[in-house]
């Protein structure tokens, strides 16, 4: 079986730094991959080379057997690949459902079609799913960009699901977010995986979060792998307890 | 629906309103409605779709030289007037390359240039366009053999054609189109991430908002009845930003109360002689300073104020 992601020899340097250096990896359908690793271990910049928001200084990227080296995100998006940014994004001026339908309808028909499609394309339904399964329907109608960082942290991770992609990359969800939030990230992100079969990528330093959640786990450190394996051995590394204590 | 009745009324209202007033009053009114749609394209660019534009009044240029050209060759205004837009919308799509590359005080530079260019074949381009001395005696309008001389007539048919331009703006805006532009101006970058075609989007932006002024264009050319490069320089394309930030960018009736504040204003003002300008340059920075939002955003101000 081919993987549904496969990452090989990624490198990306800016002058002198070697932001990634030389990371390969696959994600097999179905799966929760964790990255951790210290500040500045390359994570977020590996995430921007895969998803075409920075171009890779050399290696591979294929998504279900097709390579898509230096795709635009555009491409990625419509390939079926979501993805959240570190640092908050959402349409600030928009409605918290009309974030979503935003990020949902620009699939499937064309653009033509689209200006004479009805306001919400269709999408009305799915938005609610959507806001019912984040629980976001008291904040629905209000602008994304007025609520408080957790709530524009979840409208921004449900975003990313509207479209129904087969693979999320996730980065540093919990940064920021309050601990009951936590929980309800985690049984939602499970509950994605397991009823949608969706595949994520989550990039987390929250330990707890990436033990309840993913089924492996990469550590990051230089722009390298440092451990890659289940979660519990990654987290007991020598290597990786010296990567954090160093950094 | 409250809101609908309200519009409602105030359409109707203003559609009769000039029968009031003379021929002068009635050119003012006539020009407040012309601006009225050319500031509702520069919105769609600027307010919805968070592009910069200092280039409006060269389209709205393009588009009054078109229908005064198309004119005297003695094709009709319904005729000149679709013309006049398609070749601003397709000239506004071309200006809306730069903007994919650069963004904010550079593209207000890049698009001042062209409208400087703009301006500079107008004025040059004799054969074309009369030079300085530019197109006198431009036709008035014949609807269906009916020829619109009187000047309320010729109000009332401007005041038909800004609604309905407002309401396929209304209608643009709702659309799913409408939302992947605010999301452009929003957020590009997570724009592109869900798949929202941001190039397309900048472009569009920047063509329907031409059109838009190339239709004023149109009727501008007729109710002057003599164009020359002059009013297309870009100091009309400030006043143009000027009304869509004064009113309110980014929403809807912010070109209509822009523009009054651009036409009326400095008739008001006229008692003021060679003091107008100043008291109208004092009036933006007071505005600017404490409503930046626009004259629009004065009741969410005055809410929160509380
Ligand atoms: N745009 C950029 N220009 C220059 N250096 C960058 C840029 N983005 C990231 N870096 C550098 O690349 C390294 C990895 O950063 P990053 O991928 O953000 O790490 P992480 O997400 O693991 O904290 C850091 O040293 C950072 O300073
Ligand atoms: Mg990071």
């Amino acid at each position: 079986m081919t993987a549904l992601l496969d990452v090989q020899a990624m490198q990306k340097a800016y002058g002198a730094i070697r932001a990634v250096d030389g990371v390969s990896f696959s994600v097999a359908s179905g799966e929760i991959l964790g990255v951790i690793g210290p500040n500045g271990s390359g994570k977020t910049t590996l995430f921007n080379a895969i998803l075409g928001q920075v171009l890779p200084s050399a290696g591979s990227v294929a998504f279900e057997g097709h390579d898509v080296t230096g795709s635009k995100p555009l491409h990625l998006a419509r390939r079926g690949i979501g993805r959240t940014f570190q640092s908050l994004q959402v349409f600030g001026k928009l409605s918290v459902r009309d974030n979503l339908i935003a990020a949902g309808q620009e699939f499937g028909t064309g653009k033509f079609a689209r200006l004479f499609a009805a306001p919400e394309a269709g999408l009305g339904p799915r938005a609610e799913e959507i806001i019912a399964l984040f629980r976001i329907g008291h904040v629905a109608h209000l602008p994304a960009g007025s609520l408080s960082y957790g709530q524009q942290k979840l409208v921004d991770i449900a975003m990313a699901f509207m479209s129904r992609p087969r693979l999320v990359l996730l980065d540093e969800p919990c940064a920021g977010v309050n601990p009951a939030l936590i929980d309800q990230l985690t049984e939602l992100l499970r509950r994605l995986n397991r009823e949608a079969g969706t595949t994520f990528i989550v990039i987390e330093h929250n330990m707890d979060f990436v033990m309840n959640l993913c089924s492996r786990v990469i550590c990051m450190a230089q722009g390298r792998i440092l451990a890659e394996g289940p979660p519990a051995e990654v987290q007991a590394n020598r290597a990786v307890l010296e990567a954090y204590l160093g950094a | 629906m409250m809101r609908f009745l309200l519009i409602a009324a105030a359409v109707i209202a203003i559609y009769f309103l000039p029968a009031g007033l003379k021929n002068y009053g009635i050119y003012i009114v006539t020009l407040w409605s012309v601006y009225v749609i050319a500031g509702m394209g520069l919105n769609l660019t600027v307010g919805y779709a968070g592009q910069i534009s200092l280039g409006q009044a060269a389209f709205w240029g393009i588009g009054a030289y078109t229908t005064a050209i198309a004119l005297k060759a003695g094709l009709p205004f319904l005729a000149a007037l679709p013309l006049a837009a398609l070749l601003c919308f397709g000239v506004g799509l071309l200006l809306g390359f730069p903007a994919l590359r650069v963004q904010h005080h550079y593209l207000a530079f890049a698009t001042l240039g062209f409208n400087i260019l703009v301006y500079l074949v107008l004025r040059n381009e004799d054969w074309l366009t009369g030079g300085s001395f530019g197109i006198n005696n431009i036709a008035e309008p014949t609807l269906l053999g009916w020829r619109i001389s009187r000047p309320l007539d010729f109000f009332q048919f401007t005041w038909i054609a800004t609604v309905a331009m407002g309401v396929l703006m209304a209608l643009l805006l709702r659309s799913p189109w409408g939302r992947a532009f605010a999301a452009l101006r929003d957020n590009p970058i997570r724009a592109e991430s869900v798949g929202i075609d941001t190039t397309f989007y900048t472009l569009l932006a920047f063509a329907i908002g031409a059109a838009y002024a190339g239709v004023a264009g149109a009727f501008f050319a007729c109710l002057v009845g003599f164009i020359e490069p002059a009013p297309f320089g870009v100091n009309t394309s400030l006043s143009m930003l000027l009304m869509v930030i004064a009113g309110g960018s980014g929403r809807f009736f912010g070109p209509a109360i822009g523009a009054m504040i651009v036409v009326l204003i400095p008739e008001w003002l006229r008692f003021a002689a060679e003091w107008y300008l100043a008291i109208f340059g004092v009036m933006i920075v007071v505005m600017m300073v404490w409503l930046p939002g626009g004259i629009l955003s004065l009741p969410e101000r005055l809410r929160g104020a509380k």
